[in-house]
């Protein structure tokens, strides 16, 4: 029984220790701004969504991210599964080198490679644009795709596809009509997991796009200057989606990472 | 239904020999039984007439069509898994109609032979249930049912029944056997369990080290063992061996060890003569010792060091002054420990192995 109890407090303190900043962040958008200043108020008499709206009016930027992000997950699966597929199916010589390779890219920070990436975007024409952001966002996204992906097909008896292709289907369309329908809800939770990964990325897309701004990247470029509650307000609009989009996938993303709840 | 040969087949994982030089005829709707320990090349044998796995060397045809380098898909066979790879996002009835869509069956023609395959394995009621709610026994009669209803060259099964508990895999053994007579498609079925392959196979091939060491039927199997390994690997408990000395005169031969003398038997005389060796190994089995003296029988004397009793039959281990025994006797039978009697054996019913090669001799 006290065992449990202090088990108790300690997830208490963990999930305070977590969630306190952000309801803080939370509660200082939604104050109105004649309060916000008001240092006798701690707690709001009122809420208002005033700040979190005018930052949503910026449409085009809330657009952009929505594209650049779905952008970046066709690119990455569509390299990344074939990859994904043959690291759980075959096996070949200097397939663990490969392995950590893939994590490896992740050793360098996107901005060293914004500079240059830049550059080039502007010799083939594709800087401030959605597909030069989506494209840097995919080199970044990719490796968590591999070996998301991987692990989830790893999961996946090869015998289903087996069975598939001796029943009449080619590998390729065994892949599609078996293990691919099977895959679905943990490729889901990856896409997600990406999905949050290019939402909240903000330097690549400041460097690269000018106009064509993701919303991170206009925040960062406009709420900056602006009042305290409007930067707690893109705050909201940053975290918030990426809190629930995890929430509702945390299971998958346990699963995904190999760790065994049982 | 197909004849299905395999010739010469070789086939390396890297450096690692898995297949070395398999040969083997199986006749047009014959069950024939992959026999072996694990690692003897048995799955992977079965996984190249498949088609799943390429072979490094050698050939493979059903009937005169050479399929060697055909992908899976066109080989118009049918496969049960250990798993039994039952797809679990389709019902039962999609799973064993969706292999005949597959081959562009008519509509007609997928309902007639579903409605007709389960009720021959009696799952016309699951028809609308996933995999997941199905037992394991269950899974088995879909994967059984998917693979049969498309009336394929040739019926492959891996370990089929190892995923069951002990009682039904015994049901399924018989229930299997007498399906594969009554739709009459030649079947390779794998197995490491030598009952398995004693009661299903119309002909075993035992294997080891990626080679077929005897390919026959059961009792040829069973009395006549080519070698040591397959002498001791089938049948249980297992054949007792026992390296004698061999005396020969004229025309004659005597086996010799410590307390035991054995007169040869004519043709065992020839062999010994052919093989021309100093000592043998003497294989018998534990039910051809035998506890009363009968004609032909050779007596050793001994002490009870323990018994297991069945119930139906009961397993005396005897020691002798050159070596433990182990006797099988039908019926509950009661020994003291220490005991002293006299075992006897059927000497006719022994086998003889070359003590170098463990090639059988006679």
């Amino acid at each position: 029984m006290m065992k449990k109890t202090l088990i108790f407090i300690l997830c208490l303190l963990i999930v305070l220790w977590f969630c306190g900043p952000v309801l803080l962040i939370l509660i200082a958008a939604l104050t109105p701004s004649a309060e916000y200043y008001d240092l006798a108020r701690l707690v709001p008499t009122k809420l208002t969504l005033t700040h979190l709206e005018s930052l949503f009016v910026r449409l085009k930027a809330t657009l952009i991210s929505i594209q650049t992000a779905l952008l970046s997950i066709v690119i990455s699966f569509a390299i990344g599964l074939p990859a994904a597929y043959v690291l759980t199916r075959y096996v070949f010589k200097g397939k663990n080198l490969f392995r950590l390779t893939i994590l490896l890219t992740r050793s360098f920070p996107v901005i060293i490679i914004g500079v240059p990436l830049v550059t080039l975007y502007l010799r083939i024409g594709i800087a401030d644009s959605v597909l030069g952001v989506s494209l840097a966002h995919s080199s970044m996204i990719l490796p968590f795709i591999i070996i998301i992906s991987s692990s989830i097909l790893g999961g996946i008896s090869v015998e289903y596809e087996e069975a598939g292709m001796v029943f009449g289907l080619t590998r390729f369309r065994s892949f599609l009509r078996i293990t691919l329908p099977l895959a679905l809800p943990g490729f889901a939770a990856a896409a997600i997991y990406a999905f949050v990964l290019s939402w909240n990325e903000v330097f690549i897309s400041a460097i690269i796009n000018l106009t064509n701004r993701t919303l991170p990247a206009h925040i960062l470029n406009t709420a900056m200057t602006s009042p305290d509650y409007f930067k707690f307000a893109a705050g909201t609009v940053m975290a918030l989606p990426a809190m629930i989009f995890i929430f509702f996938t945390r299971k998958y993303l346990m699963s995904m990472w190999g760790i065994s709840l049982k | 239904m197909s004849e299905v040969t395999v010739k010469e087949v070789k086939k390396y994982f890297n450096q690692v020999k898995a297949l070395d030089g398999v040969d083997m005829k199986i006749q047009d709707g014959e069950f024939v039984v992959l026999l072996g320990p694990s690692g003897c090349g048995k799955t992977t044998l079965l996984r190249c007439i498949s088609g799943l796995e390429t072979v490094t060397s050698g050939e493979i045809r059903f009937d005169q069509k050479n399929v060697t380098h055909l992908p899976p898909k066109d080989r118009n066979l049918a496969m049960v898994f250990q798993s039994y790879a039952v797809w679990p996002h389709m019902k039962v009835k999609e799973n064993i109609k969706y292999p005949m869509r597959i081959k562009k069956f008519s509509k007609e023609e997928i309902d007639k032979r579903a409605k007709e395959t389960a009720e021959l394995l009696n799952i016309t009621e699951l028809m609308d249930r996933y995999p997941a709610q199905l037992s394991g026994g269950q899974r088995q009669r879909v994967a059984v049912a998917r693979a049969i209803v498309l009336e394929p060259a040739a019926l492959l099964m891996d370990e089929p029944l190892s995923n069951l508990d002990a009682l039904l895999r015994v049901t399924m053994r018989s229930e299997l056997k007498k399906l594969q007579q009554r739709i009459q498609t030649t079947t390779v079925y794998v197995t490491h369990d030598q009952v398995e392959a004693m009661t299903m196979g119309d002909r075993i091939a035992v294997m080891r080290d990626g080679k077929i060491l005897q390919f026959g039927k059961a009792e040829e199997i069973y009395q006549r063992p080519k070698n040591v390994f397959i002498a001791g690997f089938i049948g249980s408990p297992q054949m007792n061996f026992l390296e004698m000395t061999v005396k020969r005169e004229e025309g004659r031969a005597e086996l010799v060890s410590k307390g035991l003398s054995i007169l040869c038997e004519e043709d065992k005389v020839k062999g010994l003569e052919k093989a021309n060796l100093d000592k043998v190994i003497l294989g018998i089995r534990p039910e051809n010792i035998l506890l009363s003296p009968e004609n032909g029988c050779v007596p050793i004397k001994g002490s009870v060091y323990f018994t297991e009793r069945l119930g139906g039959e009961t397993i005396v281990h005897v020691s002798t002054e050159s070596k433990r025994f182990v006797v099988k006797v039908s019926g509950d039978a009661l020994f003291n420990e220490n005991e002293t009697l006299r075992i006897y054996l059927n000497v006719k019913k022994t086998r003889l192995f070359d003590p170098e090669t463990e090639e059988a001799i006679g």
